[in-house]
């Protein structure tokens, strides 16, 4: 034993040597001290800096998104006079009523009638300036009031792209003094395109819509979390409350972890090798869509799960089996709520995801012209982002505001996605 | 309380699941389709996609045709995989089927493949409206271009390395990649000339010694001169309006679409029109085409519809004139619409 660790008696009656305190004034105290706070206000505006950064990101994607989109939402219409009187189609009343009508006006050549009146109100070109879908207007006003073709009605029917560009302010100098012309004449009006939130693909401008691609987004989300949710959470739940820990258990955590980590365009590879070739599934399906991107999804909700799974307090398990629960009422009466809030955050992470992604559905054929919205599961459909993704690619300039329409229409999806993700939470979520 | 919740919250899930994978038992399957599936080209693929349009519009029971934009190469792989319901019906090619592409058609039984143009193109190349008003040859273009001219590395840098009366202007020129029909056009009708008459060696090479041939004549270089775009053509014409020394390759559709924005080249003193790429005067216009299976003519709904219609819409004044085709000559225009009639089948002896 060394002395010094002995405590020490006093052999002396003097007071010990009071420390001096430290001088602050002196020179070089004071520097070293401006240097420290300066160090200090360095970090705080760095971390300002970057989250000004990201919000000055964020704000310039948002603002420009909406100011190039809005005009996607938005039709320039003409008021056309068509003379149904006096065109004469040889259509049977009878036949307004039924499947038919569209096929009886067809082929009673209203498309031609259409034309003819767009001729005689703007001169020679007057069908060039009509959408390819100006006469489907006029069809389906019929159908909904027959005795329109007793009359000389004035419709407001959609222009075509070159000129609706033109009227939007960004066209070529030929559409644009079309413009300058129609609109002195007073013929032009602007309209909530509803077509955009109800039609699907086409191949004008002003014809496409997003329904069928958010419908595809929709369907292919559905089987993804009807999948990779209870798989995921009774996965995480094995893994934390039951499984034994052995070589094998430690084996499966890291290919889980490593499962999530892996580019998702491997997981399409994959899905085109079982899904499409093994199993032989139809190919652009939202179901095989749902199932390429669970599989993305399934090992994300697992880490998650045990995450939260983990953080429950033991004691409150302890107290369960304390009072004779068994242990599937432990997990399912109190594990499981009072994780469901860290698992459901997983799971909104898992499936933004999943929502944005267009590597694995390329490969899976979902990259397609497909006119009409899916109809379920089997039906070929395409998804938001690679309907985004094929629009940029358009050779017309209409196309442009239509991509920016579609991402904020995907925007809202994921909003929506997330605000429910969040209601969720909050009434599962339990503090102690 | 919440704990009933979760079960319930939990079981639905499962019944969910469950329910889905009975479905995708019961739908799945290569057994039948009756919707017609197209793959292919990304230079086709505008004008495949509008007569889909009008076989929906013109039948409202006809159901909507899948179209896909693969690429040549990559869709004639899918196309040649087999016959059945699983496989397209329809590719949509920016150049003719290779002998060994029909090869491997053959091998998975395809055997019976009609041939049908249904017009022009022309690979445009492109400058922004304030650029140095360009007036090139293929020569031009492929000592400027290729990996290695003349069998030496390249090192032009400027226009007028490659030929004393162009402007000293960077060489910089957006293209399209390697897996495209638009980059195989501009390797055969470009490279592939202006390699040949350049270099009197070349010519025989293609027949003794294709692979020295070909890297000769048609490897771009890859020291950053010529930039890989992607299969985005919207990109380039951006890229070219925010650099005016630089040219574009891409379709004549997207010259004639933003002519506001950007000027043609000139090659060989001839500017990419609709006139000069239809009368094969510009060097760089090519064929287009679609291939059917026969055998799918009868199985698949619609199918020969979709062909009557490509036959009906391709005219001079056409609509797929007004969407940027060109129209074929008028003898090939019939010789096309009678393979339709017939189903004539393709004669692999004809392909190279």
């Amino acid at each position: 034993m060394s002395d010094t660790l002995v405590p020490q008696i006093p052999v002396s009656n003097a007071e010990p040597v009071r420390r001096v305190p430290t001088d602050w004034t002196t020179q070089a105290m004071q520097s070293r001290i401006r240097r420290r706070y300066a160090s200090e206000r360095r970090f705080r505006f760095a971390g300002l800096a970057a989250v000004w950064l990201s919000a000055a990101f964020l704000a310039y994607l948002l603002f420009s998104m909406v100011s190039q989109g809005a005009s996607g939402f938005v039709e320039t219409r003409v008021s056309l006079p068509v003379d149904l009187a006096a065109a004469k189609l040889p259509v049977e009343p009878a036949r307004l009523a039924g499947r038919g009508a569209d096929l009886a006006l067809a082929g009673a050549g209203l498309e031609g009638t259409v034309d003819l009146a767009a001729t005689k109100a703007f001169g020679k070109d007057g069908n060039e300036l009509l959408s390819d879908g100006a006469w489907a207007v006029v069809r389906d006003a019929i159908k909904a009031d027959p005795s329109l073709l007793q009359r000389k009605t004035v419709f407001d029917v959609p222009v075509s792209s070159p000129i609706d560009v033109a009227a939007k302010g960004n066209g070529t100098r030929d559409a644009e003094a079309v413009v300058a012309r129609l609109k002195a004449k007073g013929v032009l009006t602007r309209g909530f395109n509803a077509g955009f939130l109800t039609a699907a693909d086409s191949t004008d401008a002003t014809r496409v819509g997003i329904w069928g691609a958010f419908k595809g987004s929709l369907l292919t989300m559905v089987v993804t979390l009807l999948l990779a949710f209870p798989i995921g959470v009774l996965s995480a739940l094995y893994l934390e409350e039951y499984a034994p820990k052995n070589r094998w258990t430690d084996l499966i955590e890291v290919s889980i972890n490593n499962l999530a980590a892996v580019p998702s365009i491997i997981f399409g590879l994959l899905g085109l090798a079982v899904f499409l070739g093994t199993f032989g599934m139809p190919r652009s399906a939202p179901i095989v869509g749902g199932l390429t991107l669970a599989l993305m999804t399934m090992p994300v909700i697992v880490i998650a799960g045990r995450n939260a799974i983990k953080s429950v307090p033991p004691s409150i398990r302890d107290a369960a089996l304390g009072i004779g629960a068994s242990p599937v009422q432990v997990v399912f009466h109190h594990v499981l709520p009072l994780a469901l809030p860290g698992i459901l955050t997983g799971t909104i992470i898992g499936m933004a995801r999943a929502l944005g992604e267009t590597a694995p559905l390329l490969m899976i054929g979902m990259r397609a012209f497909i006119a009409a919205p899916p109809s379920g599961l089997n039906d070929p459909a395409t998804v938001l982002p690679v309907q985004i993704f094929l629009w940029s690619d358009q050779v017309s300039r209409g196309f442009v505001e239509k991509t920016s329409a579609a991402i904020i229409v995907l925007l809202v999806f994921l909003l929506a996605m997330n605000g429910v993700a969040i209601y969720l939470r909050n009434r599962f979520e339990t503090r102690w | 309380m919440t704990g009933i919740l979760v079960q319930r919250f939990v079981l639905l899930g499962l019944m969910g699941a469950l329910a889905a994978c009975v479905d995708q038992a019961n739908g799945g399957g290569a057994g039948s389709r009756d919707q017609i599936t197209a793959v292919g080209s990304s230079t086709v693929y505008p004008f495949t996609t509008m007569i889909a349009e009008q076989l929906v519009a013109n039948d409202p029971d006809a159901k909507a045709p899948v179209i896909e934009s693969t690429g040549t190469g990559a869709g004639m792989k899918l196309f040649c995989a087999g016959i059945g319901a699983a496989h397209p019906d329809i590719e949509d090619a920016s150049r003719r089927m290779k002998a060994s592409e029909y090869k491997s058609c053959a091998a998975n039984g395809v055997h019976d493949v009609m041939e049908i143009q249904v017009g022009i193109d022309g690979i445009a190349f492109a400058e922004a409206k304030n650029g140095p008003k360009m007036q090139l040859t293929p020569t031009d273009l492929y000592k400027a271009l290729a990996a290695s001219p003349g069998g030496k590395t390249n090192t032009a840098r400027v226009w007028r390395d490659v030929n004393p009366a162009l402007p000293a202007v960077p060489i910089q020129v957006y293209g399209p990649p390697a897996t495209s029909g638009t980059r195989d056009a501009l390797a055969e009708l470009i490279l592939t000339k202006g390699c040949e008459a350049s270099d009197p060696t070349a010519k025989p090479l293609a027949t003794s010694d294709p692979d020295a041939h070909k890297a000769l004549c048609t490897r771009v270089r890859e020291d950053g001169v010529y930039v890989d775009a992607g299969e985005n053509d919207n990109l380039i014409v951006q890229k070219l309006q925010s650099n005016p020394n630089a040219i574009g390759v891409f379709g004549y559709s997207y010259l004639e679409e933003n002519k506001d924005d950007v000027n043609g080249v000139s090659i060989s003193g001839v500017a990419p029109t609709y006139a000069t790429i239809a009368d094969n005067a510009y060097p760089g216009s090519r064929p287009l085409y679609i291939y059917v299976k026969k055998a799918h003519l009868t199985a698949i709904p619609g199918l020969r519809n979709l062909l009557k219609l490509y036959a009906a819409n391709w005219g001079m004044t056409g609509p797929l004139v007004k969407r940027g085709l060109i129209a074929a000559p008028t003898a090939i225009q019939a010789r096309s619409a009678a393979i339709i009639a017939n189903e004539t089948v393709l004669d692999p002896a004809v392909l190279k």
